[in-house]
C-alpha cells in the first residue's frame, strides 16, 4: 500500500512537472506584442495607427492564439524622441510582460531601443526606421531589420537614376542620424556608379517647413539630381518647393526615402515622374491587392510599407513562436532567421544572421494624373529588384555578431 | 559660394522674414492691448490655412475669396474664444492664458490629425501667380513677391491704424486704463473682444498666405509659433512695430546663417533673443514697464 502511495506520489510530481514545463514555453501565459510608433506626429501618417492596426490584423489572422495561449496587442506613441521610446521599452519589458516589440519607426528610437531590448533578451521588429547601420556595427542578437534599409533605397534609386544619367549630385538632407547615414549611402553608390557628389544641404528636422534656401543652394550647384535623404512631411515640402522654385523640372528629383502617403497628399501633379524605390506596393499582384484592400477597409488609407512590414513580420514571429513551441527569444529567433519569409510582402525573404531581412525591392516610377486609373493608382514598376542585389550581403555589413 | 548665392539666401529670408512679421504682428497686438500671451497662435494660423483648403476642396472656393473669407471664419471662433474662456482669466496672471490658449492649440491639432492625419494637404498656388521671375542672382517665384509684398502692406496698414488713428487710441487707452476709458462711454468689453477677433484673423490670413508654398498639415503652425514668440520677445512684447521690423530681421538673419552654416539656422533666433534679453531686457522696442 505505502508503495503505490509513493508510486503515486512520485508520477504526480512528475506530472505536476511537466505541467509546469509546458506552461513555462510561454512567458507570462500571453504572447505579447507592442507597436511603439509615432502616433500623432511627423511619421504618425507612415507608420502610426497604421502599424497598430497591422500588428492587430497579423494576430486576429493567426485566430488570437498561439501555442494556446492569447496574442495581446499594445502600443505606445514615442513621439519620436529617444528617451520617451527606450523609457516606454523598459516598462514593457519589466512590468507589462512584452515579448516584442514592433515598427519603431524614426531611427533615434530604434536605436535606443535596440539595446534595451538585446540586454532583457527581448525582440525587436524594426519595420518604420531606416539606418543601415542596426544589422552593421549596431546589431543586435535579438533584432530584425525588416522592410528596408538606407543601403536598399540608396541603391534602388541611387543606381539607376546615375545609369539614366542623372550623373551629378546635391543633397538636400535631415540633419540627424537617418539623414546622414541615407546620404552617407547614396554617396558610395553613386560614385560607384561613376557619378559625382557636388555637396549638401543639412536642415534641421523635425521642424523645418522652408526648404527654399537649401533648394536655392541646389539649384546653383547645377547638379543634375537632387537628392532628398529626408523623410515625411520634410520630403513633401521639399518636393513641392522644389517646384516653386523652378529646381524641377530643369533639375529632377530623387526621393530617397518615399512613402506612398506622402504621393497621396502631394498630388501626382507635383510628385510625377519621379524615381523612387519601395519595399511594398498595395497593387503588385493578387495577394498584395487582397491584403490591402482588408486593410484599406479599415484604415481608409492604403497600407505604406511600413503597415505591409509591420504585418508581415509579426506573422513571420508568430509562425516562429509556433514552430518552435516557445515564446524563448534566443530559440524564436533562431527559428524565424532558419524560416524562409512568404507571405504577401515578399515570396522570397530570408533574414540573414545578421537580422537583416532580405527580400525584393522595387524601383519606381510616379505616374502622372493622366496616367493614373484609379485611386492610388500611383506607381508604374520599373524593376523588381532581387533580394540579393536589394540589400548588403553579410559579408558587406559590419555585424560583430558575424565571424568571418 | 558667392555674392549672388548670398543674395538668393537673403531673398529667402525676406521671404520668411514677412510670414514671422505677419504672425507676430497678430501676437503682439493681442498681447499689448490684451496682455494675454496667445499660444494658440500656431494654431489658428494653420486652422487658416485649413480653412483655405476646405472651402476649396468642399465649396469649390477658390484662393481670393479663400484670402478674405477664411480669416472672417477663424476670426470669427476667435471671437467665441474671448467671449466663453479668454474672457474670464483677464486680471489674473499672464499664465493662465498661455495655460488656456496651449490646451486650445493641443485640442485644435488633435482634431485635425483626427480628421486629416499628418501629411496633410495639398494647395496649389493660384493661377494668376504661378510661376517666377528670374533677377539675375536668383529664380523668385511670383507668389512669395506677392507674399512680402501683402505682409508689408497689412503690416503697414495695422501700425498705421493702431498708432495713428482714433480707433487706435482708443484701443491703446484701453490698455492703460480700460476704467477710465469705460466711464468715457467706450464699450470696452466690444473693443477686447474685437481685437482679439483681428489678432486672430490676422493668424489665419498668414495661414491662408502659406497654403500654397507649404503643405497644409494640423502641425505646420506648432514649430512657427515658438520663433514666432521669439521674434515677439525680441521686438519688445507688445511693441507692434518692434514686431513687424523684428520679424522682417530676423528672417534675414536666419537667411544668412543658412548661407555661412545651415546646421545652426533653427537655434539662431533663439541665440539673437539671448543676447538681446541680455543687452535690453523689454526687447529692442520695449518698455520697461
Amino acid at each position: 500500500m505505502l508503495r503505490v502511495t509513493r508510486t503515486l506520489v512520485v508520477t504526480l510530481a512528475a506530472l505536476a512537472a511537466t505541467g509546469a514545463a509546458a506552461q513555462d514555453k510561454v512567458s507570462d501565459n500571453v504572447v505579447k506584442i507592442g507597436v511603439l510608433t509615432d502616433m500623432s506626429g511627423y511619421y504618425s501618417d507612415l507608420a502610426g495607427p497604421g502599424s497598430v492596426l497591422a500588428a492587430r490584423m497579423a494576430a486576429e489572422d493567426f485566430g488570437g492564439k498561439v501555442l494556446g495561449k492569447n496574442i495581446e496587442i499594445v502600443s505606445a506613441d514615442h513621439q519620436n524622441k529617444a528617451d520617451i521610446a527606450s523609457n516606454t521599452a523598459r516598462k514593457w519589458f519589466d512590468e507589462e510582460k512584452v515579448d516584442v516589440i514592433a515598427d519603431l519607426v524614426s531611427s533615434s528610437t530604434a536605436g535606443a531601443v535596440m539595446p534595451v531590448a538585446a540586454e532583457k533578451k527581448r525582440i525587436t521588429l524594426l519595420s518604420g526606421p531606416a539606418t543601415t547601420a542596426f544589422t552593421g556595427e549596431k546589431c543586435t542578437p535579438y533584432n530584425v531589420h525588416y522592410t528596408y534599409n538606407n543601403w536598399a533605397l540608396a541603391n534602388g534609386t541611387g543606381r539607376e537614376v546615375v545609369k539614366q544619367g542623372g550623373d551629378s549630385w546635391f543633397f538636400v538632407t535631415a540633419d540627424y542620424v537617418f539623414g546622414k547615414s541615407l546620404e552617407e549611402d547614396t554617396t558610395k553608390v553613386v560614385k560607384a556608379a561613376g557619378g559625382k557628389v557636388l555637396g549638401a544641404a543639412r536642415h534641421p528636422s523635425p521642424g523645418t517647413t522652408d526648404f527654399s534656401s537649401y533648394l536655392l543652394q541646389a539649384q546653383s550647384s547645377g547638379a543634375k539630381i537632387v537628392g532628398l535623404a529626408n523623410a515625411g512631411a520634410d520630403t513633401v515640402n521639399s518636393i513641392k518647393q522644389a517646384k516653386e522654385f523652378g529646381v524641377t523640372p530643369k533639375q529632377s528629383l530623387a526621393g530617397l526615402l518615399v512613402f506612398i502617403s506622402d504621393i497621396h497628399s502631394l498630388g501626382l501633379d507635383i510628385a510625377k515622374g519621379m524615381y523612387l524605390t519601395t519595399a511594398f506596393y498595395w497593387d503588385l499582384n493578387d495577394d498584395t491587392r487582397k491584403w490591402s484592400k482588408r486593410f484599406f477597409e479599415k484604415h481608409k488609407k492604403m497600407p505604406t510599407m511600413v503597415h505591409a512590414g509591420v504585418y508581415s513580420a509579426v506573422s513571420h514571429y508568430l509562425n516562429a513562436v509556433k514552430a518552435a513551441g516557445t515564446d524563448d527569444a534566443d530559440k524564436v529567433i533562431a527559428q524565424m532567421k532558419a524560416t524562409p519569409v512568404k507571405d504577401f510582402f515578399t515570396k522570397n525573404g530570408k533574414i540573414g544572421p545578421d537580422g537583416l531581412h532580405r527580400h525584393e525591392m522595387y524601383l519606381v516610377r510616379v505616374k502622372s494624373p493622366q496616367e493614373s486609373k484609379a485611386p492610388w493608382d500611383y506607381y508604374q514598376i520599373v524593376k523588381t529588384i532581387p533580394p540579393e542585389e536589394a540589400f548588403p550581403s553579410v559579408e558587406a555589413q559590419a555585424c560583430p555578431l558575424v565571424k568571418k | 559660394m558667392n555674392l549672388q548665392a548670398l543674395s538668393g539666401q537673403l531673398l529667402v529670408g525676406l521671404i520668411n522674414g514677412s510670414f514671422y512679421a505677419l504672425l507676430s504682428l497678430g501676437l503682439a497686438i493681442i498681447f499689448g492691448l490684451l496682455n494675454v500671451v496667445n499660444f494658440a497662435h500656431g494654431a489658428l494660423y494653420m486652422m487658416g490655412a485649413f480653412a483655405a483648403w476646405m472651402m476649396a476642396t468642399y465649396l469649390g472656393i477658390g484662393y481670393w475669396w479663400a484670402l478674405l473669407l477664411a480669416p472672417a471664419v477663424v476670426g470669427v471662433i476667435g471671437v467665441v474664444i474671448e467671449r466663453l474662456l479668454l474672457r474670464r482669466l483677464y486680471g489674473l496672471d499672464n499664465l493662465y492664458g498661455l495655460l488656456l490658449t496651449f490646451g486650445l492649440t493641443l485640442i485644435a491639432e488633435g482634431l485635425f490629425h483626427h480628421a486629416y492625419g499628418n501629411s496633410g494637404n495639398s494647395y496649389p498656388v493660384p493661377e494668376f501667380l504661378q510661376g517666377g521671375v528670374r533677377l539675375g542672382f536668383v529664380y523668385m517665384p511670383i507668389y512669395r513677391g506677392w507674399v512680402v509684398g501683402v505682409s508689408i502692406f497689412v503690416c503697414t496698414l495695422s501700425w498705421y491704424v493702431i498708432e495713428q488713428t482714433k480707433l487706435g487710441a482708443y484701443l491703446r487707452a484701453g490698455t492703460e486704463n480700460p476704467k477710465l476709458l469705460q466711464a468715457f462711454g467706450v464699450n470696452v468689453p466690444l473693443m477686447f473682444t474685437i481685437t482679439y477677433g483681428f489678432g486672430v484673423a490676422l493668424a489665419a490670413f498668414a495661414g491662408v498666405m502659406a497654403a500654397p508654398v507649404y503643405q497644409v498639415t494640423p502641425l505646420m503652425g506648432s514649430s512657427l509659433v515658438i520663433v514666432v514668440f521669439a521674434v515677439v520677445v525680441i521686438g519688445g512684447m507688445g511693441s507692434i512695430a518692434g514686431s513687424i521690423v523684428t520679424g522682417l530681421g530676423l528672417g534675414l538673419v536666419e537667411g544668412l546663417t543658412k548661407y555661412l552654416y545651415p546646421q545652426a539656422s533653427s537655434v539662431v533666433v533663439f541665440v539673437v533673443m539671448a543676447i538681446v534679453l541680455l543687452i535690453r531686457p523689454a526687447g529692442l522696442f520695449g518698455r520697461e514697464r
